[in-house]
């Protein structure tokens, strides 16, 4: 197939990318090597938008954050993904920390930051009481907020496809050849796609492309942030996400009240070699809950429901690396795409849109483009009388399948129906399993309802796609 | 919306579920029952091993069997039942002074309110998962509860997989090891964090001994390893409660079961304003099985977590035959304190009273031959029952005839504590 554009990397940035370009007569095809889309970074980090103030506006990936920032409430109304502009603190519990804080607020001043505040104890004591009562004073950025990730590339995805899209799964790049005046890109199971324009938006692996097409040469450094999820009954619930003063590179621990009611801590921040390595270690748990014990003291380890790493693809130069490629014809590299690429992902849209015009692709916005998606209900979200009338019209609405998170029959029916068929895509769509049991009770109902809307059988049936198989054999044999 | 009144109404139609509800309807009182599934008898259904009803029946029975009997009870009495049905929402009525209200969503009946004076809490237990344990290392497939590897095997007749490792040697796992390898898969070894077994000792024997499974007493998981399906773990021993590193040692296995505890399942209660015991995390309940709110009682593994299926049926009668006096207004009677005196872990209910006989379960937390069950009131010994033997995992039981009280019953205030010596 002949393409115009190919992305390579469903991730928030491929995402963000793809429905962006979806605005223009152009023929665009998104790839990825794994089962679903957001099965990477995307997946695994802690759901923030952030505020604006970290990084001095002279760095790129400032400059995004803060437009990616102003963009996140249009992109709802349209699209519906779970996000809320809860606000940000930095707590500071000594005057040196304070003096950073300052140091902090002037560089949030000069990048714009709309409504950052500097607060005395009692101010930030008021707004955010589950502080430990020996903060002495911190910073408040009302406009930082929180995003469920997953969901929010989902809708992303949807909406691009919805907008004539392509997207390719289990596509894992190997080869790249420039023939008259197109790349063919093979996958490692012989499939082939052509495109004149190719974007490498492959995060972790953005350095391996990158080398595939014979562009730039450098190197994506994986750090390693280990989360921790709490249940929703935690006392220790905040109202704003919780920064403590940074130190070094990472922006630190912070305590996340996460959009859909739960909360977490973490990352941590460690570099590793291996980029599958998600692993998590009792020595980062006992480092992360006794650092943001001193923050809110009522965060405790016993409501750990489950843990996660994720890996940040980050360049040696902190920064993100966005631009055409000097090395090869039509390449845009999108890599080092670290925190805040989440926030900065719609700013990235538009900023690589503008790189193609650089390269003479001509775009011309569609006359029919529809930026919104059908928006699935969630039981979770409705009062009864909604629900009375929705179950009527659709009675797997009736049926509770998450008794945790609240999840109908009819909401991974839909999550199936659009393409999310193993069970972590599902449990990401429609948070099936995401709760207290994770899954002790819901698993096998979910396997059931995967089989009978694809068609997979038993054995087909996966956790995330390749060998992550669930089910090995039938009892008494396969007759 | 469409209402449904009945006199109560009795959510989870498990053991506890239909023993209670039977117990109330027996009475004259319209009594319903709210069930998720499409069959009455919850986890016991999947229980397909017996040992269930040696104190109920006099016999042996599968877990199917044990519910079979309830349910055809159910069947041929009265009680309504919803199957199918969830209750998402319980609350106190803002029409009517003392009623209770319950949403219920079902793909069978739409959505529906039940209004019922009283209300029976018997939702069960869930287990507890990889999270709860912070077990570190990857998070491949291959990992679940065994319970949800029972409901596989044992209902929809898939096997999870075939080198197996269990953590925790609760009853479920137990049973798990036995039944995989009935199933032809090889179960390589159970691993235990405490230096006893956390199952009862029948099943011990029953499930691994028999089948020269592997147990390691104070033996932790210090790493899960594998990238898409679970490949093998690192065990640590434990030396004094450190893991000792130096001698831990790698187990290859493709599937990775849990059983390490089960908690009461209390969502809506807490959400209905119901207050927990911290210690259990089911309701505290007075001597007649009383929430904190008027009207709604709780019995079987929703209160607390029983070893026997037996003890349920017998704790969820009692909770039964007090909802019916509490309909007839005939409850009554002064609540006192009980207390978990040394080595009790808990005691439920944690109220006693002086109108009728008192019966008490609590769990050890220690492991004794040759132990005492103490109950006093201050100085005076109330009632000592000796135990050949007593452990976390055995739950005791204790009844306190009427008469047992008497030589207290004039003092004002009087607390129980009962204690293991």
């Amino acid at each position: 197939m002949k393409y115009d554009i190919a992305i390579i990397g469903a991730g928030v940035s491929g995402a963000s990318i793809a429905r962006k370009l979806s605005q223009y007569n152009l023929k665009t095809i998104l790839i990825e090597k794994e089962a679903d889309v957001s099965f990477g970074t995307s997946k695994a980090n802690s759901g923030i938008v952030h505020a604006g103030f970290h990084t001095s506006w002279k760095y790129l990936k400032s400059r995004l954050e803060i437009q990616g920032n102003l963009m996140f409430d249009g992109l709802q109304r349209e699209l519906g993904f779970p996000f809320r502009r809860c606000g940000i603190i930095v707590a500071a519990f000594s005057e040196e920390e304070l003096k950073h804080v300052q140091e902090l607020y002037r560089q949030g001043v000069e990048n714009g930051v709309i409504g950052i505040e500097i607060c005395s104890r009692e101010r930030i004591l008021d707004i955010e009481p589950k502080l430990n009562p020996d903060v002495i004073g911190g910073l408040h950025a009302p406009n930082g907020g929180i995003i469920e990730p997953y969901r929010f590339v989902f809708s992303l995805v949807e909406s691009a496809l919805k907008n004539g899209v392509e997207l390719f799964l289990n596509f894992k790049v190997e080869k790249a050849v420039r023939s008259r005046g197109t790349w063919m890109i093979s996958s490692d199971d012989g499939q082939i796609v052509e495109a004149d324009y190719v974007i490498n938006a492959a995060g972790l692996y953005a350095d391996s492309i990158s080398a595939i097409f014979n562009a730039e040469l450098f190197k994506i450094i994986p750090r390693k942030g280990e989360e921790y999820l709490l249940d929703r009954m935690s006392p220790a619930y905040p109202n704003k996400v919780i920064f403590p003063v940074p130190s070094g590179k990472s922006k630190g621990t912070l305590i996340i009240p996460t959009v859909e009611g739960t909360m977490m801590v973490g990352p941590t921040a460690e570099e590793v070699e291996d980029k599958e390595d998600t692993s998590t270690s009792t020595e980062q748990l006992n480092r992360i809950f006794d650092f943001s014990r001193r923050i809110i003291p009522s965060i405790s380890e016993r409501d750990i429901i489950t843990s996660f790493a994720g890996l940040r693809p980050a360049l040696e130069s902190g920064d993100f690396y966005i631009d055409v490629s000097q090395k090869a014809e039509n390449f845009i590299q999108v890599a080092g795409i670290q925190s805040p690429g989440l926030t900065a992902a719609p700013a990235i849209g538009d900023y690589v849109k503008d790189l193609l015009k650089k390269l003479d692709c001509s775009l011309i916005e569609k006359k029919n483009w529809d930026p919104f998606i059908d928006k699935v209900p969630r039981m979770r979200n409705l009062s009864h009388y909604e629900s009375e009338k929705i179950v009527k019209e659709n009675p797997q609405y009736g049926n509770i399948i998450c008794r945790c998170e609240k999840v109908s029959e009819a909401e991974i029916v839909e999550a199936v129906k659009r393409g999310h068929s193993t069970l972590d895509g599902v449990k990401f769509f429609t948070r099936t399993g995401m709760g207290r049991c994770q899954g002790g009770f819901c698993t096998y109902k979910t396997i059931k309802i995967i089989m009978r809307e694809t068609g997979l059988s038993y054995n087909q049936v996966t956790k995330r796609g390749r060998n992550s198989k669930v089910l090995m054999r039938k009892l008494g044999g396969d007759s | 919306m469409k209402e449904y009144i009945f006199d109560c109404v009795v959510i989870g139609g498990g053991a506890a579920g239909m023993a209670a509800a039977l117990e109330v309807e027996k009475s004259g009182f319209d009594t319903a029952i709210v069930e998720r599934e499409e069959h009455l008898g919850g986890i016991l259904l999947q229980c397909i091993h017996n040992g269930f009803g040696l104190h109920e029946f006099k016999e042996e029975l599968t877990g199917p069997e044990y519910a079979e009997r309830f349910a055809e009870r159910v069947q041929a009495s009265s009680v309504k039942v919803f199957l199918e049905s969830t209750v998402m929402e319980l609350s106190e009525s803002g029409e009517a002074a003392g009623m209770h209200e319950l949403h219920c969503y079902s793909s069978v009946y739409g959505v529906f309110l039940l209004k019922a004076r009283s209300v029976i809490l018997s939702m069960g237990c869930r287990e507890r998962n990889r999270g709860n344990i912070g077990i570190p290392g990857s998070r491949p497939s291959g990992i679940m509860t065994a319970g949800l590897a029972q409901r596989l095997v044992n209902i929809d007749g898939y096997i999870p997989g075939e080198q197996i490792v269990i953590i925790g040697s609760g009853d479920i796992g137990l049973i798990m090891a036995r039944r995989m390898t009935w199933a032809g898969c090889k179960v390589h070894a159970v691993i235990e964090i405490q230096p006893y077994p956390s199952g009862i000792t029948r099943n011990i024997v029953q499930c691994l001994e028999d089948f020269d499974i592997p147990l390691y007493l104070s033996h932790v998981v210090s790493e899960i390893r594998g990238k898409d399906r679970i490949e093998s773990i690192r065990v640590t021993p434990l030396k004094n409660g450190i893991q000792d590193e130096e001698n831990s040692f790698e187990i290859k296995c493709d599937t990775l079961l849990l059983s390490v505890g089960l908690v009461p399942e209390n969502e809506l209660s807490r959400k209905a304003g119901i207050e927990l015991s911290p210690q259990i995390n089911g309701p505290l309940v007075d001597s007649f099985l009383m929430t904190n709110k008027k009207g709604i009682f709780a019995c079987g593994n929703v209160l607390h977590v029983h070893d026997l299926v037996d003890y349920v049926s017998r704790e969820s009668r009692s909770a039964g035959s007090n909802v019916v006096k509490y309909l007839n207004s005939t409850l009554t009677g002064v609540q006192n304190k009980v207390k978990a005196g040394a080595n009790v872990r808990y005691v439920v209910p944690q109220k006693f009273n002086f109108q009728g006989d008192n019966q008490f379960y609590m769990r050890s937390m220690i492991v004794k031959n040759g132990a005492k069950v103490e109950v006093r009131a201050g100085n005076i010994i109330i009632k000592t029952v000796n135990h050949n033997h007593v452990q976390p995992s055995e739950m005791i039981s204790i009844s306190i005839k009427k008469e047992e009280l008497e030589k207290i019953s004039g003092i004002p205030d009087q607390q129980l504590e009962i204690s293991i010596i």
